[in-house]
């Protein structure tokens, strides 16, 4: 469990939270179980899908073609939507968004929030700065609650309370709904969680949510759900403030017609989702009668300017990567220091501080590509690892410090080996000779090497390596076509 | 036909039977293998650390040495891997108008070992013999930048006295991915934890891949557990003959 809020400026570095997190086997198993569970839905729902791929290219060609042209489907975005009645705001970054959303809700004469779950709000941590401002949030998705209730961080973008198993939500809802007799089917818990959330539902007067997609054509914001409870928090308050990503544009109405297919499916693994909300400013007869929306930058554009990893921005936060994920697979979320988990947190938490904390996120990948395979816009997302990796190291061996980083110099020293053959061969004897040391024996009378030093050390912790073979291929070869070195 | 095989920089050095086997495969096919000597790294160890200045050189060095080949045998799918994903970009990256047209004449020559066999040569059945119990591991590279899809497995239903068992999770990364091992040792260790059960649950006596990094990384894990479960390459299956083995 994470105590604190998900924060890249002072999370550890990757391997240390991964290596504290892999040490509790119930969130292991927890993880390994829905992860598990949500991959055979998907893959049952998209298998049927004789379209797929085009679905998938022609979700990356839409985004592709709206980062393209941001700025202009933003500003159309703004005027379709002040003309519906609704009132555009714009955040540079996580602390202005803050302000604007607390003062809003001050505004609004509430000292209370009913919020949808949003991985926005999250980000910026929005929860904290309204309770800072006397403002109490009441987090409605059921996932959410669990999370709020027990004090605990998000560990996935769709199921952010994947890691707690019916056991544990039955023992946080015990203590702090007071209900000692609570059983634990999920008939009594989702009872439980409605009769806290209707309370609040036709209590609080103030909601607050983010947005899946903003409509450019239109001025409409649409949220999709699974529960109903979002609706309910954007149709019975009066005043509804939503925050969104810029990054979160669709040109037209009728993309939405491939987005709604690709997201359910790549996320729960629903063919629908089962509320789907789409509102366009405010209507005086129904609904909320004011409505805000938050247009958040927070490091985006300087995402949208670097064209290697522009790619970042078509993620339409589904998740499946997550869930293909066998790095998420064994440590769960939180060991990624961010509320953005799995690989495509891996991408985007680095770019959100503009490289400047959460270094280690690119490597936390073996490159394996399960990512990029169930990615419903096609983002690359080994790519952008593999660019992000060059940027740390252009980073960290920049300067004085990048003379003695050691790392570089076996890399440097390697591609230098590489780059001749004599160098080459040489190196291959010299190997030979700096690991008999370390060579022991085995029962068969093999050659095994169990203990590696300095950083090689990580791969003899479980690992054993054969050694050396007395003559490379290329001795061979030369040998036998009779011509030698 | 003449096939210039690139070894690759780790099979050279650690793993100079598989070499061997691709070699007699490819001349009791009946054809001739012809190996450029000044060949040494694809340069994907730079490229993927993020070292892409020191990669550069090697992707040169590679067209150098095999532009004038009819085709170029590979056996390790992650440098094929390398070579189709990013060769291209790396050589349009600097602007280098004849590196990127000799990339671009190149690359269709270029076959992972499996591969050559079953697309290029249209074969499934090589003549081999091998009287064991082994699982295919797929390799993430083989399986998702090549789609190599059943090709490897084709292959090996062909061995006679082969039995061949399914892996469980086939498509799950063994947890290798190069410096990753080192750099998230733990994570590493506990995704090739559960390939080694995996492979154990089989209860083959050989697990096989089309890329010995993998190999190397499970028979680290088997080995270190004294399993007594072998790992070999799937040339080396491919090689095997009956009046050798009998």
């Amino acid at each position: 469990m994470s105590a604190g809020p998900l924060d890249p400026k002072t999370a550890p570095a990757f391997p240390m939270a991964a290596k504290a997190a892999m040490g509790d086997s119930q969130l292991r198993s927890n993880v390994r179980h829905a992860t598990d569970v949500i991959q055979a839905k998907r893959a049952r729902v998209v298998d049927e899908m004789p379209d797929w791929q085009a679905l998938r290219e022609a979700g990356k060609q839409i985004r592709e073609h709206t980062m393209r042209h941001l700025d202009f489907y933003l500003e159309q975005f703004e005027a379709n939507c002040t003309r519906a009645g609704g009132v555009v705001h714009w955040a540079r970054d996580a602390a202005e968004a803050r302000r604007i959303v607390v003062s809003l809700v001050k505004a609004s004469g509430s000292d209370e929030v009913i919020k949808i779950k949003s991985m926005t709000t999250e980000e910026i941590q929005l929860n904290a700065a309204l309770e800072a401002a006397g403002i109490q949030p009441y987090e409605t998705d059921l996932a959410e609650l669990i999370i709020q209730l027990g004090q605990d961080q998000p560990s996935h973008i769709v199921v952010p309370a994947l890691h707690k198993n019916r056991q544990q939500i039955r023992e946080i809802f015990q203590r702090t709904m007071h209900l000692p007799n609570l059983g634990d089917q999920p008939q009594d818990l989702a009872d439980a969680a409605r009769l806290f959330l209707r309370e609040k539902f036709l209590r609080v007067k103030t909601g607050v949510s983010g947005a899946n997609f903003l409509i450019a054509e239109t001025g409409g914001v649409c949220v999709v759900e699974s529960e109903g409870n979002g609706r309910m928090c954007l149709t019975l308050p009066e005043t509804l403030i939503t925050i969104a990503g810029i990054d979160k544009v669709l040109p037209r109405y009728q993309d939405l017609e491939v987005t709604l297919q690709l997201l359910p499916r790549s996320a729960t693994g629903e063919r629908m989702n089962p509320y789907n909300s789409i509102w366009t400013g405010v209507d005086p007869a129904d609904g909320p009668r004011v409505f805000h929306i938050v247009l958040m930058d927070n490091a985006r554009t300087e995402i949208l300017a670097d064209e290697e990893a522009r790619q970042t921005l078509n993620c339409i936060r589904c998740g499946a990567c997550q869930n293909a994920c066998p790095v998420y697979r064994q440590t769960g979320g939180h060991a990624y220091g961010s509320v953005y988990a799995g690989p495509i947190g891996a991408i985007l938490t680095p770019q959100l501080q503009e490289m400047h904390h959460a270094q280690s996120l690119p490597y936390a990948s073996s490159l394996c590509g399960a990512c990029y395979e169930v990615c419903p816009v096609k983002i690359n997302i080994p790519e952008v690892l593999i660019h992000l990796r060059n940027k740390v190291v252009l980073q960290n061996t920049s300067g004085i410090a990048g003379l003695f980083d050691v790392e570089a110099a076996a890399m440097k020293a390697m591609a230098a080996i590489f780059r001749s053959e004599r160098r080459f061969r040489a190196a291959q004897r010299l190997g030979r000779i700096a690991e008999t040391p370390l060579v022991r024996k085995d029962e068969h009378g093999l050659g095994w090497i169990s203990w590696l030093p300095g950083m090689l050390g990580g791969w003899s912790q479980t690992r054993d390596l054969r050694e050396m073979p007395k003559e490379t291929f290329r001795d061979w070869w030369e040998k036998r076509s009779g011509h030698d070195n | 036909m003449r096939v210039s095989l690139f070894i690759t920089c780790y099979n050279d050095t650690l793993f100079p039977s598989t070499g061997k086997s691709v070699v007699r495969v490819l001349e009791r096919l009946g054809h001739t293998v012809d190996f450029p000597r000044g060949q040494t790294c694809c340069g994907q160890m730079h490229w993927n650390t993020g070292y892409q200045a020191e990669a550069l050189p090697l992707l040169q060095r590679f067209v150098d040495q095999f532009r004038a080949a009819e085709v170029v045998v590979i056996p390790s799918s992650s440098c094929v891997a390398m070579m189709r994903d990013h060769y291209p970009k790396m050589a349009a990256e600097i602007d280098d108008v004849r590196l990127t047209a000799d990339v671009a004449a190149l690359l269709p020559k270029v076959f992972e070992f499996s591969e050559f066999l079953t697309k290029r040569l249209g074969l499934e059945d090589v003549g081999a013999y091998y009287p064991h119990r082994v699982t295919y591991h797929a390799s993430c590279h083989g399986l998702r930048s090549l789609s190599l899809g059943d090709g490897p497995l084709r292959l090996l239903k062909a061995v006679r006295g082969i039995d061949l068992v399914a892996l469980d999770r086939v498509e799950q990364c063994c947890g290798f991915g190069g410096t990753f091992a080192v750099k998230n040792a733990a994570v590493s260790s506990a995704m090739l934890e559960e390939k080694i059960s995996a492979v154990l649950d089989t209860g083959a006596d050989a697990c096989t891949a089309c890329d010995n990094s993998c190999l190397m990384h499970i028979q680290g894990a088997l080995h270190r557990q004294h399993t007594g479960v072998r790992t070999l390459h799937l040339a080396d299956i491919l090689a095997g003959e009956e009046e050798v083995q009998a």
